[in-house]
């Protein structure tokens, strides 16, 4: 290793530094003209060493233009490592602009930067591809010498990740010789993350440095003061001793899982914060404002503890967090590592963290966590293929910077790693969708959004393509939100849509950490006022929680197979499973166990899986259409992260049969296409390959209905072109993510011939969490009708005294037909009889085909 | 298929789940909104969705009219989703909705305010509202009427079962009036519990959801015009 030059050294000198070994390897990088990874954890003056190659050559060949351009997948993150860049450049004078460009950057700044760039340029995903739609692209990105990716390891395999491996495809030819720099943290797949950064998609074309790891992280568990909690997720009864925590300590982080738990968490400490120690809410849902107050707040050293989502995981060093307690279930070791090492950012000094189980199956998972931290065992998938939708999104801005022929572009693009398995199908079918669509029927030629000349160019079809385009960049794509405003008030933050849709005015529920009243709906926003009466609700948001990974799965189950291991368990728990011996028997690490036992009236099954909350969904729905085949009349299902339970009228005398591996048939594919999560998972797709408007945020309600729903679009085309490129996305995306249908098919082969089934007189101790969870899902999930008549007989069974309209009532009700088994008199006189599941099971069979 | 019957001024009127209504007194099929050539209006601002939504809409008018045999078809406005609409279809489209108006004898085209103005080279009378004895038909609901079929507001309803809320387009009605959804294979919906729907029913009412084979009816709750709002709640 070399000595870095002057004044480089002067200046490390000076702060009684030494350069670290991996910043001199990404210098050398540098210097041989190689693209580089470096997987270190935090703390370890990463970004420094990210742009260490840039000051020097900077330095040593002062000139115009942009040089170096760092990418972020935080706004704040960027503009926040700007400042800390300032520091070196000013004190050792060097000839060097740096300024950041994101979505907040005012039009007269970003005109500025296009006539004078910055020779560094710190910005996101979303504003690169902007600046790369344009004309003049090719011009401004000429010189530039370096990419430095930060935070690649959460870049990799997200949406946004590939639009930046897209954009990273074309400034290697706008800018030969580019060299691209990935910061990361550690990962499970540093080969993967390799690939994915490489100009070539060749892992070995991307030098690996690694940063010395840390100190080992000190960690501890610790339970609620008495009883131990048989299920539930949210810790609140360890709230006393987290407040204790937070109270012995300097500044704490305290990280749950979801925002709902996030709101719950910071109420509890409320009420019973006597000291009144500064304690803040951070999480997503917030308005931003609120937000950057608590970062600046926490920054300032002026906050004691902030109870934190997800929203804090990636970003800002806050410098001085003396502890990290994590409430509830890691669910993943990298995100726990992710988690742990916010606490303290100082290399030499062990990160602290305590964990906090919110129940008796959660402390198993976190004392696998803590073995798995230990082993330096990570999880996590590899990136998967990148997404056709951003391809669309890609092939119309690329063509509004300059024509293209097709053969080059798809050339391009899989030189990229995320697209290196593209076939050429699949990109002239996108291709196509983008000049018109892509159907077989061609209804929309004169409408093209591009056209090819004489020479197989392919040119965008006018400016307002382009202008359109460019203003629909980007691939995060929000549910539909409605902000939260107190009356003559400012707004709190915003809720899911259909939350606001379950309220009605006088509600309370719970948000941004006090107690709100609902008022009602104007235009765009819900209005609120503080106080309210009775049971406050807490918004959930869809796909807030991680389901269990698939390493920290198999650890669960090693513990509990294997008696001697116990000894890290608290005591309460070990009882617990010796109790499980006692009645019943363990769950085998690689085998399955299936309990059958019958309550109230209803026989129960529970398959410890351990396969994740997702997998368990969707094998609940297979398995409980194999039951009805079978003859056992299921009623529901509940999937937890690690069994699988069901309740049915008959007995299940064969239930290993349940788990033949080839319910992953028709079936499947019939559920998945009628699956809301399909739909979900088709909104976004549509969205981002520009087949529907993007929700502009404050956008007018009359614009709003100009939008089309895609669940529409979704049903016609499923019916008339089954085929078609966005319905193969949509397939492939849900398959692999949200479904995790290929942790079934793994279960599923693990398990065969090693089904373990106890038939028991009651439940077992290992099963009452489970059967104490929430979200429960009825067997008729699919069947809406079903629901629709069940719902509405009750609606009137409950209603049936005090119509408001009773004299034209009389009349519309007079020729309904009552079938059997569908209750539709809306003035039913045995008012005190509730359809029970067994009529319901009935008439969804009737409706079935 | 199970329509319900409803009476309206002393007539009575089939609601059938398909999303149409039938007057048999008259042998008259009333159905709204289709907003042919959705989907072409899109591709036309360069969002590309499928264009089967004509097709689509046709064929299920298709077998509404082949079950009712009407020598009367209504369409209560906002038949196509916009002026131009008729000159965009499809020659395929255009054949099958020329055979499905040949098998009635009268055609009427309420005009809505997507399309204003008749449709050119389509057979039938074209007239902002229309009266046949104590039945109006006109395309937004009038608050004073009595007695008026109409459509415009797309409406749907939102019922909560236990396995969370189902919503569904829906007849809007009262002792006044059947405000009919939408037909069109592209068309959205308006909530009922909107002011400006609601507002409509302002002793309540009842919706009629659409289900399969059958209705689901569920109350509506009586609710203000949207001009008695209180002030804060306006704008």
């Amino acid at each position: 290793m070399g000595t870095l030059p002057e004044p480089f050294a002067g200046w490390f000198a000076a702060r009684g530094w030494t350069p670290r070994t991996h910043q001199l390897a990404l210098w050398k990088a540098a210097i041989s003209g190689e693209s580089a990874l470096l997987i270190a954890p935090t703390g370890g003056g990463k970004t420094l060493a990210g742009f260490l190659p840039s000051l020097v050559d900077l330095h040593a060949e002062p000139r115009e233009g942009l040089h170096t351009l760092y990418v972020s997948p935080l706004k704040a993150l960027a503009v926040d490592i700007a400042r800390n860049l300032m520091d070196p450049v000013r004190e050792m004078d060097l000839p060097i602009r740096i300024e950041t460009r994101t979505g907040d950057t005012p039009q007269n700044r970003r005109a500025r930067q296009r006539e004078m760039p910055p020779q560094i340029l710190l910005t996101t995903p979303e504003s690169l591809a902007v600046l790369l739609a344009s004309p003049e692209a090719p011009e401004f990105f000429a010189g530039l010498r370096t990419i430095v990716v930060d935070e690649a390891h959460a870049m990799a395999g997200s949406k946004r990740g590939d639009q930046l491996a897209l954009c990273m495809a074309r400034l290697d030819r706008l800018a030969p010789g580019l060299r691209r720099v990935g910061l990361s943290a550690t990962v499970a797949h540093p080969e993967a993350l390799r690939a994915w950064l490489s100009p070539t998609a060749r892992a070995e074309d991307v030098r690996l440095v690694l940063g010395k790891g840390g100190a080992e992280p000190v960690m501890e568990l610790m339970l609620p003061a008495g009883h131990l909690p048989w299920g539930g997720h949210m810790g609140l009864a360890s709230a006393p001793r987290i407040l204790e925590r937070i109270a012995g300590a300097g500044v704490t982080i305290v990280f749950v899982n979801t925002r709902a738990q996030a709101e719950l968490i910071f109420a509890a400490l409320w009420k019973i914060n006597e000291e009144n120690l500064p304690i803040a809410l951070h999480h997503g849902s917030l308005q931003i404002e609120q937000r950057r107050k608590v970062e600046a707040a926490m920054a300032a050293g002026k906050l004691r503890a902030v109870v934190a989502t997800a929203s804090l995981d990636l970003g800002i060093d806050w410098g001085a967090v003396d502890q990290v307690i994590q409430v509830g279930a890691p669910k993943g070791v990298s995100r726990l590592l992710q988690r742990i090492g916010r606490a303290n950012h100082r290399m030499d000094e062990p990160s602290r963290a305590v964990l906090v189980p919110a129940n008796r199956f959660e402390v198993i998972e976190c004392v696998a966590a803590t073995e798995a931290v230990r082993a330096h065992e990570l999880d996590g998938d590899p990136p998967r293929p990148g997404g056709l939708d951003v391809l669309a999104q890609h092939i119309l801005a690329m063509a509004c910077q300059a024509p293209f022929h097709p053969d080059e572009l798809y050339a391009e693009v899989t030189r990229a790693g995320a697209y290196s398995t593209l076939s050429r199908r699949d990109f002239d079918d996108v291709l196509r969708f983008v000049e018109d669509g892509g159907y077989a029927l061609q209804a929309y030629d004169r409408f093209r959004r591009l056209f090819r000349d004489s020479e197989g160019m392919v040119h965008v079809r006018d400016l307002r393509v382009a202008r359109q385009a460019r203003m629909n960049l980007g691939t995060i794509v929000d549910t539909p939100m409605l902000k939260v405003r107190l009356r003559g008030g400012p707004v709190l933050g915003e809720v899911e849509e259909w939350f606001a849709s379950t309220l009605e005015p006088g509600h309370c529920f719970i948000f941004a950490g006090q107690t709100l009243r609902y008022e009602g709906i104007d235009a765009l926003t819900m209005v609120v006022t503080r106080g309210g009466e009775g049971e406050p609700r807490v918004p959930a948001y869809a796909g807030a929680r991680m389901p269990l990974s698939t390493s920290l799965s198999l650890r669960v189950r090693s513990i509990l197979a294997d008696p001697r291991r116990w000894r890290g368990l608290p005591e309460p728990v070990r009882d617990w499973l010796r109790l499980q011996r006692h009645r019943s028997e363990l769950p085998q690490r690689d085998g399955m166990l299936i309990e059958v036992f019958p309550k109230g009236g209803r026989w129960f099954m529970v398959a410890y899986c351990f396969e994740g909350r997702l997998a368990h969904q969707t094998l609940g729905m297979l398995v409980t259409k194999r039951m009805e085949r079978m003859g056992y009349a299921p009623m529901g299902y509940l999937g937890t992260d690690y069994v699988l339970a069901t309740w049915s009228a008959f007995e299940p005398d064969e239930p290993e049969r349940l788990f033949e591996e080839d319910i992953l048939g028709e079936e499947l594919e019939d559920w998945i296409a009628e699956s809301s999560m399909l739909r979900r998972t088709f909104r976004n797709i549509a969205t981002i390959a520009g087949l529907i408007e993007k929700n502009h945020p404050g956008q007018e309600k009359s614009g709003r209905q100009m939008t089309m729903n895609s669940d529409l679009i979704y049903d016609v085309l499923r019916k008339h072109e089954p085929d078609h490129i966005l319905l193969r996305a949509t397939r492939a995306e849900a398959a692999h993510g949200l479904t995790d249908v290929g942790r079934i098919a793994t279960l599923l082969s693990r398990v065969q011939g090693s089904i373990r089934v106890r038939r028991l007189d009651r439940v077992s101790p290992l099963a009452v969490p489970a059967l104490i969870e929430e979200g429960r899902e009825w067997v008729a999930g699919g069947a809406e009708d079903a629901l629709l008549a069940e719902a509405a007989a009750l609606v009137d069974e409950a209603t049936g005294g005090a119509e408001h309209f009773a004299d034209v009532l009389a009349e519309v009700t007079e020729g309904v037909r009552v079938r059997s088994g569908v209750v539709d008199r809306p003035r039913r006189q045995d008012r005190k009889r509730r359809p029970p599941p067994r009529r319901f099971i009935r008439s969804a069979r009737e409706l079935a085909p | 298929m199970t329509p319900a019957p409803l009476h309206l001024s002393g007539e009575r009127l089939m609601l059938d789940p398909m999303g149409v209504v039938s007057w048999p007194a008259r042998r008259t099929l009333v159905v709204s909104d289709l907003h042919l050539e959705k989907g072409s209006h899109f591709a036309a601002r360069g969002h590309f969705v499928p264009p089967y939504d004509t097709r689509e809409t046709l064929s299920r008018l298709a077998l509404a009219v082949r079950r009712y045999r009407p020598a009367r078809l209504v369409l209560l406005g906002d038949s196509f989703h916009d002026p131009r609409g008729c000159e965009r279809m499809a020659p395929a489209d255009c054949a099958a909705l020329g055979r499905l108006l040949a098998e009635v004898e009268e055609v009427v085209w309420v005009l809505g305010n997507h399309d204003p103005v008749a449709p050119v080279g389509l057979p039938g009378m074209a007239s902002a509202s229309l009266a046949d004895g104590p039945i109006t038909f006109r395309h937004e609901a009038d608050f004073r009427a009595v007695g008026e079929l109409s459509g415009h507001f797309h409406p749907k309803a939102a019922l909560a079962t236990r396995a969370g809320t189902i919503s569904r387009p829906c007849f809007a009605t009262d002792a006044r009036r059947v405000i009919l959804p939408a037909f069109g294979a592209y068309t959205g919906g308006l909530d009922v519990r909107d002011p400006a729907l609601g507002g409509l029913f302002p002793r309540g009412g009842r919706a009629f959801m659409l289900g399969e084979g059958r209705l689901f009816s569920i109350p509506m709750p009586p609710m203000r015009r949207p001009a008695q709002r209180s002030p804060e709640r306006v704008g």
